[in-house]
């Protein structure tokens, strides 16, 4: 794919899928600690969410950083929006405001969060 | 772990401190590398200077989102994180905000 196509092709992808998150590794075999932690986030709020593995193409894992200006991963789209990173992601977790953030926009998902 | 590289090692640390602390003007900067536990670990570049941890207090985050938070520090922080940084996690805070 030529850099226009992998633009392309990830505007695609997150105007496809409601939740989309690009990491090292799939959602099941993470293989970074940091992709883990989102997807493990991702599973404790029963998110239906699709995972773009990075490392199976060079070219998609330099094209993410591009399109988001954003100079790592893993990255979280939420219709069509960037989230944010693992660290982002987490603190949004905690604050129970990734929870509200995904009622807002509609997507099903246990209301619940980490601070009991 | 030899002598060269422990200084290398001091070295990427304060230049992180020294943009940090020049373009952002932190009132706390803790910047910890935690490169050892990562070492050997797969994809880790094993340079003593890949991982790192940082909380930046600082006035300029006062009513910015997380996400231009981190902007504003990955903008600082670019050539190294094209480079010698493999990953980083922030927590960037206001003044007036809970941080420890």
């Amino acid at each position: 794919m030529s850099e226009q196509e992998v633009q392309d092709w990830i505007r695609k992808q997150i105007a496809e899928s409601d939740v989309v998150v690009f990491m090292k590794g799939t959602k099941k075999v993470p293989q970074c600690g940091f992709s883990g932690q989102v997807a493990q986030i991702m599973d404790y709020l029963g998110v239906d969410y699709q995972d773009i593995n990075v490392l199976d193409d060079m070219s998609v894992r330099d094209g993410i950083k591009k399109f988001t200006n954003w100079p790592t991963i893993p990255q979280v789209y939420v219709k069509g929006e960037f989230v944010g990173g693992c660290d982002i992601v987490r603190e949004m977790f905690q604050a129970g405001e990734l929870s509200q953030l995904l009622t807002e926009k509609g997507i099903s998902h246990n209301k619940t969060n980490m601070t009991a | 772990m030899s002598n060269t590289n422990n200084m290398s090692q001091n070295s990427v640390e304060e230049q992180i401190r020294r943009k940090l602390m020049v373009n952002l003007h932190p009132i706390r900067l803790d910047i910890v590398n935690d490169s050892e536990r990562h070492a050997g670990h797969r994809s880790s570049p094993g340079t003593g200077n890949s991982h790192f941890q940082i909380l930046i207090v600082s006035p300029v985050f006062e009513g910015k989102s997380r996400v231009d938070r981190h902007r504003l520090v990955n903008d600082v922080l670019k050539d190294e994180l094209a480079g010698t940084i493999h990953a980083l996690g922030l927590k960037a805070y206001a003044p007036d905000e809970p941080h420890s």
